[in-house]
């Protein structure tokens, strides 16, 4: 026991010496949340319109303008023919382009059906989705104001659909994202700051000095762990602080809840920077390692896209993600409130885990080679 | 009467094809200050890190301070004390701090480390840099205060792997002061280096050539079992095969 405190007492001394940890540990992710809170932002605003009017009748214009009002489009250019707006998207100075036909106010006027084409540059398939969507429903609605300025029967579809949003409801995404940012943030110092410090050891060759003393090997890696254990919860503190104060997240469920999984997944997290120390020989070894799963961790946990709407080979492959398990309990209790019932499953495949890599850290850890 | 503290019998370890260390058979006495010679690649250290526990060997076997290496490396590790070739103190803690640190993970008690932390540095003049950074003090210094953390637990034995490389004549003068100093008091001194001088200075040398003990006993008599005037000449005898007789090694120099 008293072993494990005097290694303690070394770790913090080695830590907060370095005049960069302090900055590293707190002031990064810190600003890393605010960056990443406010640019991880899937609305899709101010789409570059381009507006090609053959009819330039009262009635076009009047479409035109209700574009121009919108605050999803923006209007970047009124050409005269097709061809000149599909040369400004392939330019990409625009992103869609509506082509209002010759006679477009005199066949609405006679009730005759009337067709208007929306071509959208498709480059980005989640941005078209949605610019097609908006640009749809504007036209929707101006067909049913000028019918219904004209008083005739307005043949809406039947049923109209009005989404209540729960949990989020005005659809804020940096309700959605923080949270899951956090996440990363954490398992950045877990990961990465655990790994390195014990192969810096290896570096240095101070290990072999500890491996020749009668220290355990169980006392070593709880004085190794524990401080980054520590310092990854002082620092979800600090980014739960700013997430209420910055952007007024809800905090809907418990926090001891939050806490109780951050504890658990952290072991783990802190795990799997330990088996890395033990397979590597260089920090640069190590960081790389570290680097290739989170990558694969971060892109996949379902913070940047929903894991339902992966390939099923895909979703498998997040299930060994801890990531994807930590953002969603964070979303689950933070904004829905979930309860104990609700994520006992993700702590016990956690729980189970963080046993699993640990032992096999340990297992691989030796003090004699 | 004789107590044999380290016992190595047919000690060896390979990697793979490679026979680092080869059947090496020798024993080490109570308050004695062995030297451990051989050209750089002989097996020095990897013998060494058998002997403190940091490497199980392939076979043979060996004592160390009364524990078997292979059964009970732990038990050894808190007999012996350990300077390694690569300077292994930590460079971004104070000269204190280190003491408290590796003291305190030897197990002794805050009221010894204190009191011996103060005495060592006192012994060693180095009160004014009581709390720098290791970093920061002279190579000599920090070789020194390696040594003497080495000890802070009163092994029965301590293990010195080139101990004194790169380190000034004078200070390697003081460093050989505080071994003698130590062995007398009853402690065990392991040594490797590459100084000839630093040979003589041992009660009795092992030479290791390609994994094996070419040779063995006390300087005197080696010289005179190969018939030279100094250690150097016996060195280089057996570590370059190629160069016998005396008028060859001299050529060599």
């Amino acid at each position: 026991m008293k072993t494990i405190v005097y290694l303690l007492q070394k770790e913090f001394l080695q830590i907060f010496r370095h005049r960069i940890m302090l900055p590293l540990i707190f002031v990064m992710p810190i600003i890393q949340l605010l960056i990443l809170a406010h640019a991880a932002d899937y609305e899709v605003k101010h789409i570059r319109l381009v507006m090609v009017d053959q009819d330039n009748s009262s009635l076009s214009l009047r479409l035109r303008d209700k574009f121009d009002h919108s605050p999803y489009f923006d209007l970047a250019a009124n050409v005269s023919t097709p061809k000149e707006a599909l040369e400004l998207i392939q330019q990409g100075t625009a992103d869609l382009f509506i082509e209002i036909p010759v006679d477009f106010g005199r066949d609405l006027q006679r009730s005759q059906a009337v067709q208007l084409q929306i071509s959208v540059d498709a480059i980005n398939g989640v941005k078209a989705g949605l610019a097609g969507a908006y640009a749809n429903a504007i036209i929707a609605e101006f067909n049913q104001q000028v019918w219904m300025d004209w008083g005739r029967f307005v043949p809406a579809s039947a049923l109209e659909i009005v989404p209540s949003y729960r949990f989020n409801p005005s659809l804020d995404y940096q309700t959605f994202m923080v949270p899951g940012i956090l996440v990363i943030l954490v398992t950045l110092v877990g990961m990465f700051l655990s790994g390195m410090n014990i192969v810096k050891e290896k570096e240095i060759g101070t290990i072999e000095q500890i491996n020749v003393t009668p220290i355990r090997k169980y006392q070593f890696i709880i004085g190794k762990l524990l401080p980054f254990w520590i310092i990854a919860l002082v620092e979800l503190s600090f980014g739960l602080v700013v997430a209420k104060l910055v952007f007024d997240i809800p905090f809907v469920g418990s926090l001891g809840l939050i806490y109780g999984f951050a504890a658990l997944y952290l072991l783990l997290v802190l795990g799997m920077g330990l088996f890395i120390s033990t397979i590597t020989e260089t920090q640069q070894q190590a960081m790389f390692i570290a680097w290739f799963f989170l990558m694969i961790f971060v892109l996949m946990s379902g913070l940047f896209t929903p894991i339902e709407s992966m390939p099923n080979w895909a979703q498998q492959i997040t299930r060994f993600n801890p990531i994807a398990y930590f953002v969603e309990v964070m979303r689950m209790v933070l904004l829905k409130g979930s309860g104990w019932e609700e994520v006992q499953r993700h702590f016990t495949i956690i729980g189970g885990y963080a046993l699993m890599v640990n032992g096999l850290a340990v297992w691989n850890y030796r003090k004699t080679s | 009467m004789m107590i044999e503290v380290i016992t190595s019998e047919k000690l060896s370890k390979h990697f793979g094809n490679f026979k680092a260390v080869d059947q090496i058979t020798f024993s080490v006495n109570k308050g004695e200050i062995f030297g451990f010679l051989g050209a750089n690649g002989a097996g020095k250290t990897t013998a060494m890190r058998m002997l403190t526990g940091l490497s199980k060997p392939t076979s043979g076997m060996a004592k160390v301070a009364g524990y078997d290496v292979y059964r009970n490396p732990e038990d050894i590790k808190r007999h012996i004390g350990y300077m390694s070739q690569k300077f292994s103190l930590y460079e971004d803690l104070s000269v204190l701090e280190n003491i408290r640190f590796f003291g305190g993970i030897y197990g002794l008690p805050r009221k010894v480390w204190k009191a011996k932390s103060e005495a060592l540095i006192e012994r060693l003049g180095m009160a004014e840099m009581a709390h720098a950074l290791v970093r920061s003090i002279p190579l000599g210094w920090k070789q020194k205060l390696s040594f003497s953390i080495a000890i802070l637990h009163d092994p029965a034995i301590v293990f010195l792997d080139e101990p004194t490389g790169g380190v000034d004549p004078v200070t390697r003068r003081q460093f050989w002061e505080m071994i003698y100093q130590v062995a007398h008091e009853g402690m065990t001194v392991f040594v490797t280096t590459h100084y000839m001088d630093e040979a003589e200075y041992c009660h009795r040398i092992s030479i290791m050539v390609d994994g094996r003990i070419a040779a063995l006993g006390s300087p005197d008599a080696l010289k005179r079992q190969f018939g030279t005037q100094s250690m150097d000449e016996v060195f280089l005898r057996l570590a370059r095969p190629g160069s016998s007789g005396v008028g060859g090694v001299a050529t060599n120099i």
